[in-house]
C-alpha cells in the first residue's frame, strides 16, 4: 500500500543526535533511527527489487550492515543518503543472487511488453495518475535499468554513488540511466511512430 | 541537426547536468516535436522526484523483524568482544608468568655461579 508523504518527519538535527549517540553505542537510539526510517528504505528495497519478500530481506540486512558500519558513517551526507547507498548495495546483491537462482533475463534490449491502456491527455494532466503510470512503468523495467533510474531520479543520488553501490562503471551507470529515461518517456508518452516499434 | 540526434540526446541533458550544445538548443527552439518531446521528460523526472515523497506499507513484522536482528547482532557483537577481552588476559597472565619465570631462572643461575665462585 503506497501512503504519499508520510516518510518520518524527523529533522536533520534530531536525527544527527540519534547517529552520533548510535555511534557511542546506545543501541536505544539506533532503535529509534530504524523507527523513523525503516518504511521508506523498505519504499526504496522495493523499488529496486519489485518483490516484497525481496524487498524485506533487502531491509533488514540493510539496517544489519549499517549498525555493523555505523562507526564508519562519517556524517559528510546525510544518515538517510547513506542508507540509500547501503540499501542499494544490498538490493544489488540480493538481485545478482536471484538472478544466478532463477535465471533472469536481464537483456537491456528486451522489448517491454505493450500493455498500456489507451493514451488519455486529460488522464494525464492528472498528476496522481501519472505518478500510478510511472510507478507501474518503473516495475516493467529490466532491474538494472530501474535500479539507476530509481537511486538517480528518484533519490537524487550522484552517478559515483550509483555505480560505487551496483559495482559497475560511472560511464555504464549512465547509460543505464539514458536508457531507463528514454524506455520510460517511450511507455508514458508514446510518440507518433513509437507505438508501432512497442508493439513489435 | 535532426529530430533523431535530439532524441538521442534529450534523455541525457533534461535534468541540466550535462550540457546541451548549441545547435541543439536551436534545432529545439525550432522545432514543435523536439519541445513535445522535451516537456514529456520534464514532467517524467518531475513525477519520478515526487515518488521520493510516497512511502508504501510493509507488511507488519518488519520493524519487530529488524530490531531483533539488529539486537542478535548486537549480543553477538558484545560477547565476541568479551571473548576477545578475555583471551587478552590470558594472554597477558601467561606473558607475565613467563617472563616471571625467566627471571626467576637468571635470579638463580647468577646465585648459583657466585656460590660455585665461592
Amino acid at each position: 500500500m503506497r501512503r504519499p508523504g508520510s516518510k518520518d518527519h524527523m529533522v536533520p538535527a534530531d536525527q544527527a543526535q540519534l547517529v552520533a549517540a548510535a555511534k557511542s553505542g546506545d543501541r536505544q537510539a539506533f532503535d529509534e533511527l530504524v523507527r523513523a526510517t525503516y518504511t521508506d528504505v523498505y519504499t526504496l528495497a522495493y523499488r529496486l527489487t519489485g518483490d516484497e519478500e525481496d524487498a524485506r530481506d533487502v531491509t533488514q540486512e540493510a539496517y544489519l550492515r549499517a549498525y555493523k558500519g555505523l562507526r564508519r558513517f562519517r556524517g559528510d551526507a546525510r544518515f538517510s543518503t547513506w542508507l540509500y547507498r547501503i540499501t542499494a548495495n544490498c538490493a544489488s546483491t540480493a538481485m545478482s543472487k536471484r538472478a544466478r537462482h532463477r535465471h533472469d533475463q536481464l537483456d537491456d534490449e528486451a522489448v517491454v511488453a505493450d500493455e498500456r491502456p489507451e493514451v488519455d491527455p486529460e488522464a494525464m494532466a492528472d498528476a496522481e495518475l501519472l505518478r500510478d503510470r510511472v510507478n507501474s512503468a518503473l516495475e516493467e523495467l529490466p532491474e538494472r535499468l530501474r535500479a539507476v533510474v530509481v537511486l538517480r531520479d528518484v533519490y537524487d543520488l550522484p552517478h559515483q554513488a550509483i555505480a560505487d553501490e551496483l559495482g559497475i562503471s560511472e560511464a555504464a551507470a549512465k547509460v543505464r540511466l539514458h536508457r531507463a529515461r528514454r524506455r520510460l518517456r517511450q511507455r508514458l508518452f508514446p510518440m507518433q511512430g513509437e507505438e508501432t516499434a512497442h508493439a513489435v | 541537426m535532426r529530430c533523431e540526434d535530439v532524441s538521442r540526446a534529450l534523455p541525457e541533458i533534461v535534468d541540466g547536468v550535462a550540457p546541451a550544445d548549441l545547435a541543439l538548443r536551436r534545432h529545439v527552439e525550432g522545432c514543435l516535436r523536439c519541445q513535445a518531446e522535451l516537456v514529456q521528460y520534464r514532467k517524467l523526472l518531475r513525477t519520478l522526484h515526487q515518488l521520493r515523497t510516497e512511502v508504501l506499507e510493509p507488511a507488519p513484522g518488519l520493524l519487530a523483524d529488524i530490531l531483533a536482528a539488529v539486537e542478535e547482532a548486537g549480543e553477538r557483537h558484545a560477547l565476541r568482544s568479551m571473548l576477545s577481552g578475555r583471551r587478552v588476559a590470558y594472554a597477558g597472565a601467561i606473558a607475565a608468568a613467563t617472563a616471571a619465570g625467566a627471571a626467576g631462572a637468571v635470579i638463580w643461575a647468577t646465585r648459583h655461579r657466585r656460590l660455585r665462585a665461592a
